[in-house]
């Protein structure tokens, strides 16, 4: 089970509905995944800086933070959201910052890093946590969004989707991987550090590895079909737009959609059907061990 | 005609409306709107009638049809047909995996392509694909016909049993046991009708299909029950 779906924006005359269009798909998939959700939506950017993604344990006190934080960097452009918060930082202090948060806040978890993306995951059913993280409200150019039916690990907010790959990048996955912890243990040696014992979390920290030794993505993609084994279609988000790739049995369901305005994805058709002029869409299948991707340039 | 929109019917108000429906019936003809990637519309259906779908349809949809007709116009998701009976579906779009699995009887039209595992143990069902097939299609084949008018994807009939194949493109692969096999008369005939039957009607080559079936080297297969196939 699980379900993803992921929406990308061919022109600017949708953005202010993004954030609607993905609270719809993901809430038409409270069955196929109703253990976790989560969202990686690419949004404004601000020149010269990053922005981070904290998650908190319930009923933190952000505000807190921010202020000691501040005391130290000055001023940190925030928004709080349920368990989360964006910060903004200008990308000289990004480090600087990162060793101080680890310092001051060890409880916090740092899910997303980016020029543009910024990712939200909690426990519960999508629909709600949409709810929770204001997901109707966010605009943004594309954005990819994962319901969780827990099979290889617990139900916590460390397994839900998406996890990041680096800046700007992440990743969902529906399946199950079956190789996962051998090549868990490949990757800690070339350095790599894992949160969880989440089989999806070893596919985004493979993509991280291969873009690290200087694969494009697409690349990292092609490579994983041969090095991961298991059940997967995997959604990847970049600055620029999305990718998908299914295993090559294609064991998981997927359905692609597009029109003059957007491209989407879903797990089935039924994430798809109240997107704008759905009914003028070309809808297709998209083949297994085959990468498709969408960018804006 | 009856004509039900799921957008305000519940998908089982439908169905058990179909499923009280006598054979002798004269609501003969139902137009189902709005259906919306649903799964299992109209299934188990056993009475004589014709069900059009006007759009996408999710799962199983005319799953274990009997006698009935079932037009899909849009595409169809996995598992379309599946161990259909008797009757005849009619996708006019394309079907996702599993379309016509383990059918018994039948025919299943496809206009566009069918995905993977199309006609994965079937059991006498024909299925006509006017399009092209994805990899394992009649895979585990009992009995029936498949019928594709453009290409086969990997391992096409594996570990294939007495369903016959034809292909009008190129195969990627053959499965476990499964080979090339001379197109004769009787077969010509066969797939003559089976077109026919599938509204394909002139504009193709018989002569431009290839035949594949099983080389009966996997399974137990005794010519003495030759008759039973």
């Amino acid at each position: 089970m699980c379900g993803i779906v992921g929406l990308f924006l061919k022109h600017a005359s949708l953005e202010r509905e993004l954030g609607t269009l993905l609270a719809g798909m993901l809430g038409t998939f409270c069955d196929r995944g109703p253990d976790s959700a989560g969202f990686a939506v690419y949004g404004d950017e601000t020149p010269a800086s990053m922005k981070l993604t904290l998650r908190a344990p319930a009923h933190y006190d952000f505000k807190q933070l921010v202020k000691q934080l501040e005391n130290a960097s000055g001023p940190l452009p925030h928004v709080i959201r349920d368990t989360h918060m964006v910060i903004t930082v200008a990308l000289a202090r990004e480090q600087a910052l990162r060793r101080r948060l680890c310092d001051l806040a060890p409880e916090i978890t740092i899910v997303g890093a980016g020029r543009r993306m910024e990712i939200f995951k909690e426990v519960g059913r999508p629909d709600v946590v949409a709810r929770r993280f204001g997901l109707p409200g966010m605009a943004g150019t594309h954005a990819i969004g994962h319901t969780r039916m827990a099979t290889e690990s617990a139900v916590t907010t460390d397994g839900a989707h998406p996890f990041t790959t680096g800046a700007d990048q992440c990743l969902v996955h529906n399946g199950s991987l079956s190789n996962h912890n051998a090549v868990r243990r490949e990757l800690r040696r070339h350095g790599l550090t894992f949160q969880t014992e989440n089989d999806s979390e070893v596919a985004a920290g493979y993509m991280t590895w291969k873009m690290r030794e200087g694969l494009s993505l697409d690349q990292a993609l092609q490579a994983s079909l041969t090095a991961l084994d298991g059940f997967y279609t995997f959604v990847v988000g970049t600055q620029s737009g999305f990718g998908v790739l299914r295993d090559p049995i294609a064991c998981k369901p997927a359905v692609m959609a597009e029109t003059e305005k957007w491209v989407a994805f879903g797990t089935e058709y039924r994430a798809l059907v109240d997107l704008p002029a759905i009914s003028a869409a070309r809808v297709w299948e998209p083949e297994p061990a085959t990468v498709y991707f969408r960018e804006r340039h | 005609m009856p004509t039900i929109d799921l957008a305000t019917t519940s998908l089982r108000e439908l169905n058990g409306m179909l499923h009280r429906l006598q054979r002798d019936t004269n609501e003969t003809h139902w137009r189902v709107l709005n259906p919306r990637g649903q799964h299992a519309i109209a299934v188990g259906l056993d009475a004589p009638v014709l069900v059009e779908i006007e759009g996408h349809v999710g799962y199983y949809c005319a799953g274990m049809n009997k006698d009935a007709m079932v037009i899909i116009n849009g595409n169809a998701g996995p598992g379309v047909a599946e161990n259909m009976m008797s009757g005849q579906v009619h996708v006019k779009g394309d079907a996702s995996q599993s379309a016509g699995a383990t059918g018994q009887g039948g025919l299943l039209v496809i206009d566009g392509n069918a995905a993977a595992r199309c006609g994965i143990s079937m059991k006498g069902i024909d299925i006509v694909v006017k399009g092209s097939v994805g990899h394992l299609s009649a895979f585990m084949a009992q009995a029936g016909n498949l019928v594709v008018l453009g290409d086969a994807g990997e391992a096409l009939g594996d570990s294939i049993y007495e369903a016959h194949l034809y292909v009008a493109g190129s195969v990627k692969s053959l499965g476990a046991d499964c080979i090339e096999k001379p197109l004769a008369d009787q077969h010509r005939a066969e797939l003559s009708r089976l077109l026919a039957a599938g509204g394909v009607n002139g504009g193709v080559d018989i002569s431009g299909f290839r035949r594949y079936g099983s080389a009966r080297r996997l399974y137990h297969f005794h010519i003495d029950n030759i008759g039973s196939y």
